[in-house]
């Protein structure tokens, strides 16, 4: 490439000043590029000093961090050390932004028209009323439906999906040369998720705007970017034309990555099956289950039966009532109607002490592991709890077993002395699962377990998952928005919209020949179409 | 990863003050600051001359063996009062008196308190309901004037003014229970802890109850220093505890016909009150910040 690119960083280094005087380099020697027109993606987990690199590009960096070397060029202009009001000249009219929750992103006592504009305000930018019409313009082109309605609507009164293309309308308002997504869609829905980067790809052609992407995602990247910078650690692991990067990775982590990413699937779970025994009645039958919150339905005539040892899988986006579903299960809920029987017992209709015996059998695992562990507790206790409360086992006999416990999950047994705020969000859902295994549980329903994962640690916490249903013959319910992991996990599956059931059956029929255009869509919604070699590795 | 919280629309988020000149705020270590040791100190002292007092003055506090009316001069630090006692002396007995009249009223509006803001919140429906309504009415009724109520009801005396004190802040104690046992009541590892098979009581004790404490005892901290206010001012106004028992707030009731001409007698006590107060309150805001 001879051409200069727009956006040329090399050799930055960002640090951190911690509250112990300590100095932490969060961005160690990183260098990239990002050319007009084009997409660069900075592909890393949390922590690898993605986000950072980001803020330090835009002129963001909180207040306890310093750029302490290295040079971030545009158009051959040197940022690092600009003042505030040089900054303000190039936020906005030169480098957009795009944040990564469009949730808290808008002001919620401001219209959309507004936030839109404010932008174009700041600058200066025409007159009140030439604004007005660019806006309009804007939001037309993001493609939100009627514009001028939209314009003097609130945030509350849009989705996600909607909020987010504000934002982009807002974030090319000034015709930026540069724009920043930061994570973008990662607070969306999937299908949503595919909508929102297909417009920001539209507008990156129509306007030859350069893309800094930064995604945890190497599907997404694979599918969107034309480099990738893989970063661990603050540092560059690996860059590249993104062809190279996902077809001949040179860097081992590179390879752990495109290894562990579920849409990629170029490794697998390497799921054994289970072997189905004809004769044996199913564990869970669940049979027209209906959740009623006043008017509004949540979960609708829902039915379906999970074998012993197997894994149903529930998929759907947010508010398709999957998680309430799940809860009924799981006992956290009394469905309006319908029967749930496991094992042959109805649990819709048990007493409280009757429910808290079934506890027994039928356990939950959360999906943020930083919330479900009480912080005041050690690693120890917690696991131990269920023991203290079904069986008088003495101090010494439920040490020993939360220490098998522990060990099941691949936690050193010196785990148990410690805090969850000492461990990390794999091990601390370890620690969720060690505490639903200890009472030997023939059921488990894990509610979104490894969404709030990395995807080398979700990698592992799904081997781990499997590995314990074989040694221990568990059935899971496993409730997921996350198609890709499902394919990899389940023997049957749930598809859900809105409260109904659009689809089930086996996994593979599910996948190889979708009957609902809801769960196609879904399907065609999984990233990493790019790279995956035709069809779909259903990995069966 | 979650560091780019802008709130404002992307490109023309207003830009903090926070980048480019290159400061690096490095936090010194709260607990080595000049105010907290001062303030610590003072708190030494003043414990101190609650549990020994005797080692701090040799004279005797009840019994005027001076010329009354004196400066403060090198015998007598603070000066001595109209029957000729010293008034040092005065105020390093009578601090037994009011710290022990303050821990107890702070024991009372946190355990009332916070059983009230625990039932509450762990109940609901109406036990909730009534228990609220009960909070509000006392926090309608001004704290000095529900204190002289109670103090009538009861009977004049130390005790009895620690315990009317005690009453009055049993609203605030039982509101932060409250609203601290809801957010920890709706937590996932709460619900976890029912999952795992725990009772009511077990949950509570556990779960709930160790993690909604913290703010209520840095409460408690902070009442203390207000508790000494309030019974000084019970003292000073007759409730407390009788002459000629030397009792801070009585010492400076003692001394206010004399405001004119003695101004020791009035403000050498009132600092000594100022000192503890205002040492209890800063190291009772480091507590609730740093917790």
């Amino acid at each position: 490439m001879t051409r200069q690119p727009l956006l040329e960083v090399t050799d930055l280094v960002v640090s951190y000043a911690t509250a112990g005087g300590r100095e932490v380099h969060a961005v160690n020697g990183v260098s990239l590029a990002v050319h007009a027109g084009q997409i660069t993606a900075i592909v890393g987990e949390s922590g690898s000093g993605k986000s950072t690199t980001a803020q330090a590009i835009i002129g963001l960096l909180p207040g306890n961090a310093d750029i302490d070397a290295g040079e971030i060029r545009l158009d051959g202009r040197d940022l690092a050390g600009l003042s505030e009001k040089q900054w303000r000249g190039i936020r906005g009219t030169r480098i957009g932004l795009i944040p990564q929750d469009p949730n808290n992103s808008l002001n919620p006592v401001k219209t959309i028209g507004e936030s839109v504009a404010e932008g174009l305000a700041v600058h200066r930018r025409g007159t009140a009323a030439t604004r007005k019409a660019r806006v309009l313009e804007l939001l037309e082109q993001v493609g939100i439906d009627d514009p001028a309605r939209r314009y003097d609507q609130y945030p509350h009164e849009l989705s996600g999906g909607m909020k987010q293309r504000v934002l982009i309308a807002a974030a090319v308002a000034l015709e930026p040369d540069l724009i920043i997504a930061d994570e973008p869609t990662s607070a969306l829905d999937v299908t949503v998720q595919k909508i929102i980067l297909d417009l920001l790809d539209d507008m990156r052609r129509q306007l030859g705007i350069g893309i800094l992407f930064i995604t945890h995602d190497l599907a997404v990247a694979g599918d969107r970017a034309d480099h990738i910078v893989v970063m661990q650690r603050g540092e560059v692991r690996e860059s590249g034309y993104a062809a190279t990067v996902l077809t001949d990775p040179r860097d081992p982590y590179t390879r752990q990555l495109l290894a562990d990413a579920p849409s990629l699937a170029v490794a697998d779970v390497h799921r054994r099956r289970p072997v189905p025994d004809g004769d044996a009645p199913p564990l869970l039958v669940v049979d027209g289950v209906t959740q009623r919150f006043g008017d509004f339905t949540a979960v609708d005539d829902v039915s379906f039966t999970v074998d012993r040892g197997t894994t149903h899988a529930v998929v759907g986006e947010s508010g398709s009532g999957k998680t309430t579903l799940g809860r009924s299960i799981a006992l956290f809920n009394q469905p309006t109607a319908g029967s749930i029987t496991v094992d042959g017992t109805e649990i819709t209709t048990l007493g409280r002490k009757q429910r808290r015996d079934l506890r027994r059998s039928i356990q939950l695992v959360y999906q943020n592991p930083y919330s479900s562990l009480d912080p005041r507790q050690t690693i120890g206790a917690t696991v131990a709890e269920p023991l203290r409360n079904f069986t008088r086992s003495g101090k010494a006999e439920a040490a020993t077993r939360v220490e098998r416990y522990l060990d099941l999950v691949a936690l050193d047994s010196g785990t148990a002395a410690r805090r969850p705020a000492e461990l990390s969000g794999g091990q601390r859902q370890r620690v969720a699962i060690a505490r639903a295994l200890i009472l030997e549980p023939e059921l488990l329903v894990l509610d979104e377990a490894v969404s709030a994962l990395d995807v080398t640690v979700q990698a592992q916490i799904l081997r781990l998952l499997d590995e314990l249903q074989h040694e221990l013959g568990l059935t899971y319910v496993f409730i997921s928005h996350d198609l890709a992991v499902v394919r990899q996990i389940s023997d049957t599956v749930s598809v859900m919209s809105r409260g109904r059931q659009v689809e089930a059956g086996p996994t593979e029929r599910v996948f190889r020949a979708p009957e609902s255009d809801f769960t196609r869509q879904l399907i065609d919604a999984i990233p990493g179409r790019r790279y995956r070699g035709g069809d779909l590795n259903l990995g069966l | 990863m979650s560091t780019t919280a802008l709130t404002a629309t992307g490109p023309a988020a207003t830009p903090t003050a926070t980048d480019t000149p290159r400061r690096r705020r490095l936090r010194r270590s709260v607990w080595t600051r000049p105010g907290t040791l001062i303030s610590a100190a003072v708190l030494v002292v003043a414990l101190l001359w609650a549990l020994i007092p005797q080692v701090f003055s040799s004279h005797e506090p009840n019994v005027g063996t001076f010329q009354p009316l004196l400066e403060p001069n090198a015998t007598n630090w603070f000066g001595t009062d109209a029957v000729g006692r010293d008034l040092f002396t005065r105020v390093v007995w009578g601090t037994r008196e009011s710290l022990t009249g303050a821990v107890i009223a702070v024991l009372v509006g946190l355990v009332v308190g916070t059983l009230i803001g625990l039932l509450a919140g762990t109940q609901r429906g109406w036990v909730d309901s009534v228990l609220m309504r009960f909070i509000d009415v006392l926090l309608s009724i001004p704290a000095l004037l529900l204190s002289l109520s109670v103090i009538i009801l009861l009977g004049f005396g130390t005790m009895n003014a620690a315990i009317a004190v005690g009453v009055t802040s049993v609203a605030t104690f039982a509101r932060l229970a409250r609203s601290q046992v809801l957010s920890v009541a709706g937590s996932d590892y709460v619900e976890a802890a029912y999952g795992s098979g725990g009772t009511q009581w077990q949950v509570l004790v556990r779960h709930i109850l160790p993690n909604s404490l913290t703010p209520v005892l840095a409460l408690a901290a902070l009442q203390f220093g207000s508790a000494i206010l309030q019974l000084s001012t019970l003292s000073f106004l007759g409730y407390g505890a009788p002459p000629p028992t030397p009792e801070w707030g009585l010492i400076i009731a003692d001394a206010r016909d004399y405001m004119a001409t003695s101004w020791w007698l009035t403000v050498l006590p009132g600092l000594v009150i100022v000192a503890v107060v205002c040492a209890t309150n800063y190291l009772a805001q480091l507590i609730r910040k740093e917790a």
